[in-house]
């Protein structure tokens, strides 16, 4: 083979370069990061099961979304029965109020989730 | 590894199955709404319209009391120019307004006096038939609504409204309003915006915000389906006008002289 030596410390040099982000990470220790996201609410449970909202809250705020805009229905009945305003800034965050970046951004950062609710949805404390 | 025939059909076949069966489950395991939500009293067999009494509304000279309210209600932003305002409601001279009304010689207090403007509802609106998102739609009671989630901003409404009720956000609009109202979004760049009616008032059994601003009771707002309703009786026994009615788009606003 020509050039094996060139062409081998050229393939490392790239190794290097692509991994490089992992082990900048690893290095820094940003990877041993855990999103803590705070909650501070007097409120002892959210409108649904914990387990639902952690993994399906995106879908309830798009079905929020709709209903509210499309079908003009604005009363979300839960799992328990219980009915509340579909509201993103009158009724998530009630409860979820803390500053942004201690709450949504937390792991949205994390997972490298941008969304853009911000940019028309406000609400009185922070943005 | 050998392989024959009748191995590589067995694997072949459970493969397929396993494609078959994950968007199988993916729907099976999406959780469904409980129960319903009743659909509210204000989208059923109502049809939103408004009577405007030019008369009574030009009693106070230079009031703005109407449009005030809406852009404070809605989030409304002020550029202080011409070419970056958004309009929900606004004022044009009268010859802009009726132009198929205006002959060579009129009242010399039409020539001068404002007429507030608005989206008219139509019931048959051009707007919604150039979207091509569907972002705005006619509901059920008449409004035509925006969704500003699905608008991406291509302006064809803008060309197909006959009457210039929608504007463009061509710069972010947040900075340029004056005190945000947290109950109802502000719009982003790059979204087209116009008078939903108030629908986010209706739901509620409000009025909308202009006519309830009026001091002079000069908008009037009801229920044309409705023949008791204050709007059915003032077009019973009213001359009433409308802008460009020649054009079919039915427009929902009415105007008394």
């Amino acid at each position: 083979m020509y050039d094996s030596g060139k062409i081998m410390a050229g393939l490392v040099i790239f190794g290097c370069l692509v991994t490089s982000p992992i082990w900048y990470n690893a290095l820094t220790g940003k990877s041993g990061y855990i999103p803590k996201p705070k909650i501070v609410t007097d409120k002892k449970r959210c409108i649904e099961p914990k387990e639902y909202i952690r993994t399906r809250h995106k879908d309830l705020l798009e079905d929020w979304r709709e209903s509210v805009v499309r079908k003009g229905i604005r009363t979300y009945v839960a799992g328990d029965k219980k009915r509340y305003t579909m509201s993103l800034t009158r009724t998530c965050m009630n409860c979820h109020s803390n500053k942004l970046d201690e709450f949504c951004l937390q792991c949205h950062n994390y997972v490298g989730v941008t969304n853009n609710c911000w940019d028309c949805h406000a609400y009185p404390k922070g943005i | 590894m050998e392989i024959d025939r009748r191995g590589f059909l067995k694997i072949a076949g459970l493969s397929l199955l396993g494609f078959i069966a994950a968007p199988v489950l993916y729907v099976a395991s999406r959780v469904k709404p409980p129960e319903q939500s009743p659909i509210p009293e204000t989208l059923l067999g109502k049809k939103w319209g408004m009577v405007i009494d030019l008369k009574k509304c030009w009693k106070q000279d230079g009031c703005t009391e109407c449009i005030e309210a809406c852009h404070r209600v809605h989030n409304v932003p002020r550029f202080g120019n011409q070419k970056d305002e958004i309009k929900w409601i606004w004022t044009v001279p009268y010859e802009r307004a009726f132009p198929e009304h205006h002959l060579e010689f009129i009242e010399e207090d039409l020539k001068s006096r404002p007429i507030p403007v608005l989206c008219n509802q139509c019931d048959d609106p051009p707007c919604i038939k150039y979207c091509p998102t569907r972002a705005t739609w006619r509901r059920e009671d008449g409004v035509v609504m925006m969704d500003y989630h699905r608008c991406i901003g291509c302006r064809y409404c803008m060309a197909g409204c006959p009457y210039g009720s929608r504007s463009f956000n061509w710069k972010n609009p947040r900075p340029f309003i004056k005190e945000i109202n947290f109950d109802f979004p502000t719009r982003t760049k790059g979204v087209v915006e116009k008078c939903n009616f108030c629908q986010e008032r209706l739901i509620q059994g409000l009025l909308p915000a202009c006519v309830e601003a009026c001091k002079e009771r000069a908008l009037i707002f009801g229920d044309l389906n409705d023949p008791d309703s204050e709007v059915r009786r003032i077009l019973r026994s009213r001359h009433t006008i409308q802008r460009h009615p020649e054009l079919g788009t039915k427009p929902k606003v009415f105007y008394v002289l």
